[in-house]
């Protein structure tokens, strides 16, 4: 079980790194430009473009947005090599020996997803980052505004509800693509159709948990 | 052995096995032929432990399958090997990957114990150079090969067959026929066999058990098959015009 664990934190997570970073650089440098290109009274300090890079990064791009973005590619990941299992008979051979297939398979896989949100820390790191870049090297503001902007009325507390919303999705991301590929029925085509359907369900769960755990968390 | 008795299945409105009563004898290979939609794969599905049926009941060995606690039938599928219709080999894993898989499941060997086991069945396969290739790497009857050799690895008291032969070459399909009676034979195993082959049913058919529309139509030998007088089992084994005549010479030569 040991190295199924890490064969799984490898391929969802490590495996996963790549497209995060890429995504979260320019979303980053987007989110940084557009606040700047939007913010022209003269009387807006430009520190607040790092403090609204910062807020929409931490509070829901690198959570949320990432989230979404995952639900594509770990999701259908999960979705279509538990699903190409079943429509091979890897899973009855699995049964047939005594083995609990549902255990064997999504089990090592939320234990996976629990290194979830240091994959979102780097998320929010690298997003930071690119906006600063952006802004700094594109000549929007000032490094010195941008850092004063990230430090504006920061509250520790936003980082651990983005990390505690982090682990939900991670979960959802773990389970909501395994139930779609286990219990699929049929062949090669149903298998590309429970992964459009494990990603579809995979966002809305996503999505709505995001609502109710901000209204839980953040709401007075 | 395993005793069958009266079982019945069905699923939603579907009645798909209507009582059905037989036995599988320890060191024979047991055929079950049928056309599709006859019932075979429900029934070996049953005989597998993956389908409870509804009514009637299967003993192994005088241990009646309903039973046993959740603990017994765990350790009864052990003692059970299964080559499926498409090998079932696991993708992300190398042959031998495949077959110390239930050894590193289910038993407390040492890894040279396991690697020596893994060895010692491959080479039974006649498999001795694949051990590291992953199964898209190997031929349609290599990975029949390596599925029995999986199936066997735990020293089965059951095996069971779907189709073992389906999707390969007449010479191979013989390969794996005369593999799978000789692994029965040597390991004293009660096998049952899944097929549409009547090539198997000739050559390694020693019960052969013929289902129709869920129930039992007709069980003899290979020998009784081209001796009898039952329709229905002469209207599916000599459907082909091969069958017929190889049928008609053996008759006329009996006469």
């Amino acid at each position: 079980m040991k190295s199924l664990i890490l064969k799984e934190i490898d391929e969802l997570i490590f495996g996963s790194l790549g497209i995060i970073i890429f995504i979260s650089f320019f979303i980053g440098a987007v989110i940084t430009i557009q606040t700047a290109l939007n913010l022209t009274n003269p009387i807006i300090p430009k520190y607040l473009i790092g403090f609204t890079a910062r807020q929409s990064l931490i509070l829901e791009f690198s959570p949320t947005f990432v989230s979404i973005v995952m639900a594509g590619k770990v999701g259908s990941y999960i979705t279509s090599s538990i699903g190409s299992m079943r429509v091979t008979e890897q899973i009855d051979a699995l049964d047939v020996m005594g083995v609990n297939a549902l255990n064997y398979l999504v089990f090592p896989k939320i234990i996976a997803m629990l290194f979830y949100p240091f994959a979102i820390a780097i998320s929010m790191f690298v997003g930071i980052s690119g906006g600063w870049i952006a802004g700094v090297f594109g000549g929007f503001l000032t490094s010195a505004d941008f850092v004063e902007g990230l430090q504006l009325d920061f509250s520790p507390f936003q980082v651990t509800y983005a990390f505690i919303k982090t682990l939900v999705f991670a979960f959802v991301l773990a389970t909501v693509p395994s139930y779609h590929g286990f219990y699929m029925k049929g062949g090669a085509l149903e298998v590309g159709k429970a992964s459009t359907t494990a990603f579809v369900w995979t966002s809305v769960v996503i999505i709505v948990s995001n609502y109710i755990l901000t209204q839980l968390l953040l709401g007075q | 052995m395993i005793e069958v008795n009266d079982i019945h299945k069905s699923f939603d409105d579907a009645h798909i096995l209507k009582g059905i009563t037989t036995s599988f004898q320890k060191g024979k290979t047991n055929l079950i032929i049928g056309q599709s939609g006859s019932g075979k794969t429900v029934f070996l599905k049953c005989l597998l432990g993956l389908f409870t049926p509804e009514e009637g009941t299967i003993s192994y060995d005088g241990k009646i399958y309903n039973d046993l606690t959740d603990a017994e039938k765990r350790d009864l599928r052990q003692e059970m090997g299964m080559v499926f219709q498409g090998s079932a080999l696991f993708d992300s894993m190398s042959v031998e990957g495949n077959v110390k898989f239930p050894l590193e499941m289910f038993t407390k060997q040492s890894k040279s114990e396991m690697q020596d086991r893994a060895d010692f069945v491959l080479k039974r396969v006649n498999l001795v150079d694949a051990h590291h290739k992953f199964p898209s790497e190997i031929s349609g009857g290599m990975q029949k090969r390596v599925a029995i050799a999986r199936a066997i690895v735990m020293n089965p008291k059951y095996l069971f067959c779907d189709e073992p032969n389906s999707g390969l070459d007449p010479k191979t399909a013989i390969v794996i026929d005369n593999l799978i009676k000789e692994i029965t034979e040597e390991y004293d195993i009660t096998t049952i066999i899944n097929t549409h082959d009547m090539n198997s049913v000739m050559e390694i058919g020693e019960k052969i058990l013929f289902l129709k529309d869920g129930l039992k139509a007709w069980e003899g030998t290979n020998k009784e098959i081209f001796k009898t007088d039952n329709e229905t089992v002469t209207d599916f084994v000599y459907s082909s015009d091969l069958f017929k005549k190889v049928r008609q010479m053996y008759i006329e030569e009996r006469n």
